[in-house]
């Protein structure tokens, strides 16, 4: 092993970034669920949320995973804030 | 004799479609089996040049679509092996001459004296391609441990399964064990991970395919060559056998072995 290998060995090869990629890309893929269409997915769902409660618009996420051989559009939607702690009357 | 029918096919151009068709045609034969190779990539034949036979084509595959000839009249002996056989495509025409049904007409009279028939699949996922699987009995998916020709394959099992020709088998060819060992080549197991599907082989990089292909011969009927040898089990494996999956050696010397043994983790 060469003196640059040896410097590497601390680090992951290529191939672990080209397998993430890979599942990313293939989500994508099998789903027909372009970037695009995620996002203008994400841009509806915070409008039509917050017609009904607050929501913190910034920090809704919406993202495909795969669990096994299910594909989820899996969403995480943050309330905002509200200064107090207590229940709305 | 009733043939089974396999179709090679792999999304993207490049990959080894042909190759591997060459090979385990030469294999299966060798084996003793009566094998017909069909080239199925109409307008860019190559399957002719690979096997050595270009200098002995008369009439092709759309000649016998068209009835122009006999199917016996489009059938190539090779040179070496009494019962391989190939039925070449036409170079001058397009895929849209030959059907699907056309295929699978042509593989139903061809079954009856064979005992398998190949079909090298064009690049692609258009007519070519559908004309290749039409009449599969089983498919298999060639890849390489790279994330375009990965992403591809993936791509050709979702259309195979939709077609019912599912689900299908996988040989990745052109490992390079040492760069898998290294982490900067995708793994068997980490390919076989994201695609979800059966393996039949997994063939090293070898220039001895190279060399076998200027000459226009197999690999596989080098005793020499691991490439030959992993098509070899192949064909081993399509006839039913169980051939456990060679391990690949990287070549490397006594001190990157040690280095290996002595690194944290040690090796996967």
């Amino acid at each position: 092993m060469s003196f640059f290998e040896r410097l590497r060995i601390g680090r992951r090869g290529t191939a672990y970034t080209a397998k993430k990629r890979l599942q990313t890309v293939l989500i994508h893929d099998r789903s027909g669920i372009s970037p695009g269409l995620l996002e203008a997915l994400k841009v509806d769902m915070i409008d039509t949320l917050s017609r009904h409660v607050e929501i913190d618009r910034g920090s809704v996420q919406l993202s495909l995973t795969k669990e096994r051989d299910q594909q989820r559009l899996v969403a995480d939607i943050p309330l905002a804030n509200r200064r107090s702690r207590r229940r709305a009357t | 004799m009733s043939a089974t029918i396999i179709t090679i096919t792999s999304g993207k151009g490049g990959v080894g479609k042909t190759t591997a068709t060459a090979n385990l045609g030469a294999s299966l034969a060798d084996l003793g089996y009566r094998v017909v190779c069909i080239d199925a990539d109409i307008g860019l034949r190559n399957l002719d040049v690979v096997m050595g036979l270009e200098n002995r084509i008369v009439y092709d595959l759309v000649d016998v679509v068209e009835g122009h000839c006999k199917l016996r009249q489009a059938m190539i002996r090779d040179k070496h092996l009494q019962d391989l056989f190939l039925i070449p495509a036409a170079q001058t025409r397009d895929k849209t001459a030959v059907s699907p049904q056309d295929m699978v007409r042509i593989t139903d009279e061809l079954r009856q004296e064979s005992d398998w028939i190949l079909i090298d699949s064009p690049a692609g996922i258009e007519r070519g391609f559908r004309n290749a699987i039409a009449p599969a009995d089983l498919v298999l998916i060639i890849t390489n441990p790279e994330v375009s020709a990965v992403r591809d394959a993936d791509r050709i099992i979702g259309l195979i399964e939709a077609e019912e020709k599912g689900p299908g088998k996988l040989i990745l060819n052109r490992v390079k064990p040492e760069m898998v060992r290294r982490g900067d080549m995708l793994a068997t197991d980490d390919i076989l991970d994201v695609l979800a599907i059966d393996l039949i082989g997994v063939i090293p990089e070898d220039e001895a395919i190279l060399i076998a292909t200027n000459r226009g011969t197999a690999a596989s009927l080098d005793s020499k060559s691991k490439a030959g040898k992993a098509y070899r089990n192949v064909a081993r494996r399509l006839n039913g056998e169980e051939v456990p999956f060679e391990i690949l050696q990287a070549n490397d010397g006594f001190f990157r072995r040690i280095s290996r043994i002595m690194k944290p983790g040690g090796e996967r």
